[in-house]
């Protein structure tokens, strides 16, 4: 009988892999089906935003920021705006109306990225339609980035010191038709997958992580929370008056694909609980950024009535403002867990020195540790699951 | 805690360590430590029951050329239990900046020190992959140094030849592995 010959496999997948989510590259050991070790390249998509925001004014700062991690735009922009808003030290001056705009819209950028989420992960493990109900409902909210904005994906609406404009007419409108819809439409979702058996099957006990190892790793956001460690920015450091709002953070104890997808759902349902709460405090008209003229231009029709007004709107974009030397680093809890901006300020109008928390960076970090031991049929379901964008591992 | 009770009790456990308090805006407890004792401190900030700091939310670097000392190494803890927040930073010289590795403290360090190698040129002694992270690993020089250029026009890079053979493959592969072991 002649001697079988046994040997690992070595599979190369990626960089271009249409469900990679982006440019990741894995090399991949193989024992018959069974990973032996996976090693993640990345930095395809380093476009070096940290070093070009070094050249910018402050304000110009913000597309740039919004474009590293491209589907929490606005949690993002949110987190820069708060951070150079403390080392101005005019955090404390911020309208309550404005804080309830920007939780507003960071929850509905969450239930954005959640949907973009659910979809491309349910189209991974074999359920398309779910990704077809899931953009579907997406529409809708990038419907309301465009209206207050222009701007459906990137809307660069929130500004140092507040907002760009007041609210469009019709805004509450929307939204409440959008909140109005979509308990129902999460149920379709849930119907599809919740119980789906071939769902389960590819979900349940695999990609598993402990509570030890979510630590450990920095892990954050629905993967750790999927896994039992209960931290969320939002409750443990509340930021922008989360600390008025009435939600729940959902967790959960198993730490595998499917845990993580029960937390996401279950957030979704949070946020919207949070953003009903958020519309009934703003008002239709009122204050949208703080009244600094130093910081903030003054309104368009000022602009071409006043002299002083349209100075100050010259030297706003012209010069930018200066903000005191310092440092500030303001965590928030975007749709993938802590992020935030470690800005460094010498007292010009540019950055000295910014650096992105990047959560997807961490959890691309521990994909090898999730993956060693299981089946290469399950990398696509961790992928997912992990909800890595590699915009935010790159930067 | 405060930033006194803190300084106190890191003192206490390694009392060579000179940890300077300083002032931040953003309300988090900010201290300067010493070079040779980052990895020494970094087991007591994570191990003492009063502080818990188990979780590394990040670790970057910024560079204040001409300014000497140039680097500043920034650690960035959060403890869950407590709920308390600390901003750790160590000072590094220009000429050969290099300080002691933290990933066998907290894993997650792994990844954040070869970004910081990759574009500050800070090396971390010890460390287990010293690689590049986003970079080619052909580049020179260390991007987000304050003297590095922001636009460099370089000919285009053609790694010769463009296609390698599976026995190729395989030889490379085992070649990063056992690099990374090493």
């Amino acid at each position: 009988m002649p001697e079988i010959r046994t040997e690992t496999m070595t599979v190369n997948m990626g960089p271009q892999h249409p469900s990679t989510h982006g440019v990741l590259r894995l090399v991949i050991e193989l024992d018959g089906e069974t990973i032996l070790s996976a090693s993640p390249t990345i930095g395809y998509l380093h476009t070096g935003i940290e070093k070009t925001a070094e050249q910018k004014k402050w304000q110009q700062v913000i597309p740039l920021v919004e474009r590293m991690d491209y589907l929490s735009a606005q949690s993002n922009s949110m987190a820069f705006c708060m951070s150079v808003e403390k080392l101005l030290g005019v955090d404390g001056a911020v309208p309550e109306r404005v804080k309830n705009i920007r939780i507003l819209l960071a929850e509905l950028q969450r239930i954005n990225s959640h949907l973009v989420w659910l979809g491309t992960h349910g189209m991974e493990v074999g359920a398309v339609s779910v990704m077809l109900y899931c953009f579907r409902e997406r529409e809708i909210l990038l419907n309301i980035n465009e209206m207050i904005a222009g701007f459906r994906l990137f809307p660069s609406y929130m500004r140092v010191g507040g907002l760009r404009e007041d609210l469009p007419r019709g805004f509450h409108d929307a939204v409440r038709a959008f909140l109005d819809r979509m308990p129902g439409k999460l149920d379709e979702y849930e119907d599809l997958l919740t119980k789906n058996e071939i769902y389960l099957k590819r979900t349940q006990g695999v990609g598993v992580v402990s509570k030890e190892d979510a630590v450990a790793w920095s892990l954050v956001g629905p993967i750790a929370r999927a896994a039992g460690v209960d931290y969320d920015v939002r409750k443990v450091f509340p930021y922008n008056g989360y600390e008025t709002y009435d939600f729940d953070v959902p967790t959960q104890t198993t730490g595998d694909v499917y845990g993580r997808y029960q937390v996401r759902v279950a957030e979704m349902r949070e946020s919207m609980k949070i953003c009903r709460q958020a519309l009934d405090r703003i008002t239709p008209l009122g204050e949208y950024a703080i009244a600094d003229p130093k910081i903030t231009p003054p309104p368009k029709d000022r602009v071409y009535t006043e002299m002083e007004a349209l100075i100050q709107h010259f030297l706003i974009y012209s010069q930018g403002f200066t903000v005191p030397a310092g440092e500030a680093y303001v965590p928030v809890e975007g749709p993938r867990g802590e992020q935030g901006f470690y800005i460094v300020s010498d007292g010009t109008n540019r950055p000295w020195r910014i650096k992105s928390r990047a959560p997807s960076l961490l959890a691309c970090q521990a994909l090898e540790k999730l993956i060693v031991g299981g089946l290469i049929a399950d990398v696509i379901a961790v992928i997912g699951s992990i909800d890595v964008v590699m915009g935010d591992v790159d930067r | 805690m405060d930033a006194a009770a803190l300084v106190a009790l890191l003192q206490q456990a390694v009392p060579d360590a000179a940890v300077e308090p300083s002032p931040s805006v953003d309300l988090q407890t900010t201290i300067y430590v010493p070079r040779d004792h980052v990895v020494a401190l970094a087991r007591v900030l994570r191990d003492a029951p009063e502080l818990k700091f188990s979780f590394l939310a990040e670790l970057t670097a910024a560079d204040y050329w001409p300014r000497e000392p140039r680097f500043e190494v920034v650690y960035v803890l959060v403890s869950i239990e407590h709920r308390l927040r600390l901003r750790m930073k160590v000072r590094l010289d220009g000429s050969d900046p290099h300080v002691a590795t933290v990933s066998g403290i907290w894993p997650a360090a792994n990844w954040l020190e070869r970004e910081v190698w990759d574009l500050f040129g800070i090396a971390f002694d010890g460390h287990p992959d010293p690689r590049r992270l986003l970079m080619p690993e052909d580049w020179e020089g260390s991007p987000l140094r304050k003297d590095s250029p922001v636009q460099i026009r370089r000919p285009p890079h053609v790694a010769e030849p463009l296609q390698v053979t599976a026995e190729e493959f395989h030889q490379n592969v085992q070649r990063d592995r056992l690099s990374r072991r090493e």
